[in-house]
């Protein structure tokens, strides 16, 4: 063979730096967010207590989103989060309206949010149905069976310790901040774990990344696919949980939209909805940068509408940046 | 490469495998077999039954009749994972990597080694750490992400995989395919390093000199049967190449008097992003000019900054139009085919033709106009459009409603070139034409271009396989870094000072 005057090019280590400088954007922007409020309301925005309603009011997006940073890695969508979360709701109230015993109406809710997650699963790996349409069909038919169960009005269930999880001043003073905060900083954590270090999490970046691949290396993935939906489904139905803790009734007309929340809080935090990319940290500042702003801007007296024009801006220029940066670095 | 003997069990026996699909035969009775430590070249035209054959063997089809035995046991495997479990494995032709994971993820893709479903990292990293010391490329860092390391470096990671899997027979589709020629150095390396070991290898590949390069017997098959096994250095390449179309290779590239005229293309200090950097070249009617250069030299770059694809850095591209008259470009590609000008893109796939669309509409696809009235698609013009072409081009298709998706990889290829046609082009911008399609197909591409170019056409063509260019060129540039750094009258190159001029002084 010919041997040629030529060596492999060295590779530049870009990846390291790359995702540093990833994650730390990220994070400069909630400062940054946080810093501007704080400048424009220093009376009332940088203050422990709202700092602590923020928190308390990210939760429901944020536990909702580790689910659906799993769905928007393996390459999937679900937009039937939104009506999951009033599903179980409508069942835990059920639940302690029927006199069940408070841990046992969780876990119904719960067990209803997986199921969902679960169909959501099947339909797109047996029906073979893509994810955007079956969890669009599913967002109906959800919000369809909580009214149904609901007929069509909320449901008032008696007192439970259900209601302190998401109360804005912690129930107990040691704990700091509301047991719900500590909710989602538990199903970060774990979220994290599970994908960094688990065979079933790099199971499905190598899905999203490469399907085709992760079919040739003898990958199960309708099998994967179906358990991160129903994964993801019954992390929305934890939100539905905080979501039932705070309104303290089941609600089947709640949570309408969400869906678009958790996808903006994936996407800020470096998501990518063609698959493989994505990270919990990143997830968990994307939730904070959108409730930050909602409530900075409601300090400020900044109306409704503008605001939602805002958070758009914000998720495309998000977007926008992460993709130059990418073309920068290719 | 080792000396195959007689005397030993085959690693891989085929006998009169055979395979269809509905009333199509793709396989009609194949035999040939692999030894341990040899690399055993498989060739023939597109639509010979490579593609089925590799199929049986990896596990993606079964065989309908005929026998299959690896290390003197009954083979037939099911599923792609069956078959790698007994240690056969294929490496695509477009890889197939996750390259959002790193390099050790990559090789150790789904046989990961994990306690209660936790990885065990340094586990792992030994697995990935030994299959690359294997190649000698323990050089390739573990935890960078695969879609940042070169085409080389990727194929590497990916026969990695296949032995961190303990393969026994690893099957290569094409694989320099879009390599350069240092990673195509790297690649034969890891080969050697394969068949050292005991490896076998079946190498699949268009080129007959690589095929005398690597391997050491080939098969040549030709419509679905095995027509014969050579012993690579006993064995010319015309001799190859009979036994592949049964044609003689003077008659391989046709060249009619074509008598050079005018320019029609002048292109100025043409410079873009990163490539070219200040390209200047004339193309004359009635000629064929050739680009020739290592992957990354700028001449793809540069075909589609022509063709307004990519955004000018500097530099001025003029043009000679129908009516006479000397019109410089400057917008995009509309312009560019409003003036006649026409480019086929290196990637079929994605970028030539559109895959879900009919054979017909491809051809009418950026002609709309001849197909329509007051903005209303005239669905019949549009049939006998795509008859027209599929009769002036001998494309084999169904008919004219056939979907692009389902020609083979030379029929494919007909189509991209006759859309160019539908629209008049007179000044045709050919990237890689031939790239991945047998040899029938090539053959017949060249005799079109010949033909095209003796009717006053000029057509700019970029080609990583130098035969090819010196056989259909008038004239040949070869392009490095961005720069074209010599043209000469095909005539005066020969593949060494094409090589030598591509790859520039070492330094």
């Amino acid at each position: 063979m010919s041997p040629l005057p030529l060596t492999p090019a060295p590779v530049p280590a870009r990846r390291s730096a790359w995702s540093r400088w990833t994650a730390l954007g990220r994070f400069t922007g909630l400062v940054l967010v946080i810093a501007l409020f704080s400048a424009l309301a220093p009376e009332a925005f940088p203050t422990l207590t709202n700092f602590r309603t923020v928190a308390t009011q990210t939760v429901i997006v944020a536990i909702a989103a580790m689910g659906a940073t799993l769905v928007i890695i393996s390459g999937g969508i679900d937009l039937s989060v939104g009506s999951v979360v009033a599903l179980t709701t409508v069942v835990a109230a059920l639940a302690l309206q029927a006199g069940q015993p408070p841990v046992l109406a969780a876990a119904l809710g719960l067990a209803s949010a997986g199921l969902c997650g679960l169909l959501n699963g099947l339909i797109i790996t047996r029906l073979r149905i893509v994810p955007f349409i079956a969890t669009l069909g599913m967002m109906s038919l959800v919000r369809g069976a909580a009214k149904l169960l609901a007929k069509g009005e909320t449901v008032r269930p008696p007192f439970s310790w259900l209601e302190d999880l998401m109360s804005k001043t912690p129930p107990r003073p040691w704990m700091l901040v509301s047991p719900g905060v500590w909710l989602m900083i538990l199903v970060a954590t774990a979220t994290s774990i599970v994908l960094a270090r688990t065979v079933f999490g790099r199971r499905v970046v190598a899905i999203g990344s490469s399907e085709a691949t992760a079919r040739l290396c003898g990958i199960p993935v309708e099998r994967i696919k179906t358990l991160v939906y129903a994964l993801a489904g019954a992390l929305a139905g934890l939100g539905g949980l905080m979501q039932f803790s705070r309104l303290t009734l089941g609600d089947p007309t709640v949570a309408v939209g969400l869906e678009l929340d958790v996808i903006a809080a994936v996407v800020i935090g470096g998501g990518s909805l063609s698959g493989g990319e994505g990270s919990v940290m990143g997830t968990l500042i994307g939730a904070f940068i959108l409730q930050f702003l909602r409530n900075g801007c409601n300090q400020v007296g900044v109306d409704n509408y503008v605001q939602d024009m805002i958070i758009g801006g914000l998720i495309i220029a998000a977007v926008a940046l992460d993709q130059a940066r990418r073309r920068l670095s290719a | 490469m080792n000396d195959p003997a007689s005397t030993v069990t085959p690693l891989l026996e085929t006998r009169g495998v055979r395979k269809r699909f509905g009333s199509t035969v793709a396989l009609d009775g194949v035999d040939f077999d692999v030894l341990r430590g040899e690399v055993h070249g498989l060739i023939g035209e597109n639509g010979a039954g490579k593609s089925t054959l590799m199929h049986v063997l990896s596990g993606l089809v079964p065989a309908d009749a005929g026998a299959l035995s690896l290390d003197g046991a009954p083979y037939r495997p099911r599923s792609p994972a069956q078959a790698a479990r007994r240690g056969v494995v294929m490496i695509h032709q477009e890889l197939r990597l996750a390259p959002h994971l790193t390099v050790e993820a990559n090789v150790t893709l789904g046989i990961e080694s994990a306690a209660a479903g936790f990885l065990k990292s340094r586990a792992n990293a030994s697995m990935a750490r030994e299959a690359l010391g294997r190649l000698r490329r323990g050089d390739l860092p573990l935890g960078r992400r695969v879609g940042e390391l070169s085409i080389g470096d990727r194929q590497i990671v990916e026969i990695a995989r296949a032995l961190a899997r303990r393969a026994r027979l690893i099957i290569m589709d094409e694989p320099t395919s879009s390599l350069s020629q240092a990673d195509k150095a790297g690649l034969y390396d890891a080969i050697r390093r394969l068949t050292a070991e005991g490896v076998g290898v079946v190498y699949i590949s268009h080129f007959l000199e690589e095929v005398a390069e690597v391997c050491d017997r080939a098969t040549v098959l030709r419509d679905g049967r095995s027509v014969g096994t050579r012993r690579v250095a006993d064995v010319a390449a015309a001799e190859l190449i009979r036994l592949m179309v049964g044609r003689r290779i003077e008659e391989v590239f046709p060249r009619s008097p074509r008598p050079i005229g005018e320019p029609l293309l002048a292109v100025a200090g043409l410079a873009g992003r990163e490539a070219p950097r200040g390209l200047n070249l004339q193309l004359r009617r009635g000629e064929i000019l050739g680009l020739a250069g290592l992957i990354g030299a700028g001449r793809t770059e540069s075909l589609r900054l022509i063709f307004g694809l990519e955004p000018l850095a500097a530099g001025t591209i003029r043009l000679l139009t129908a009516g006479g008259q000397v019109k410089q470009l400057r917008r995009g590609a509309a312009e560019r085919l409003r003036w006649r000008v026409g480019l086929l893109s290196e990637d079929r796939q994605r970028e030539g033709l559109a895959l879900g669309l009919s054979l017909a509409e491809n051809v009418v696809l950026a002609a709309p106009r001849t197909v329509s009235r007051l903005g209303w698609l005239r669905t019949g013009a549009v049939r006998t459009a795509g008859r027209r072409w599929i009769e002036r081009l001998g494309i084999r298709a169904e008919g004219p409603l056939a979907p692009a998706a389902r020609l083979s990889g030379g029929n494919q290829q007909k189509v991209a070139l006759a859309r160019l046609l539908h629209t008049e082009a007179d000044v045709l911008l050919l990237d890689e034409p031939t790239r991945g399609i047998d040899i029938g197909s090539k053959v017949e591409i060249y005799r079109l271009m010949d033909a095209w170019a003796a009717a006053g056409k000029a057509i700019l063509f970029v080609s990583s396989y130098f035969p090819e260019l010196l056989g259909v060129c008038d004239r040949v540039g070869v392009m490095r870094r961005g720069e074209c750094v010599e043209l000469r009258d095909a005539a005066a190159w020969d593949p060494a000072a094409l090589l030598a001029a591509a790859t520039g002084p070492p330094s």
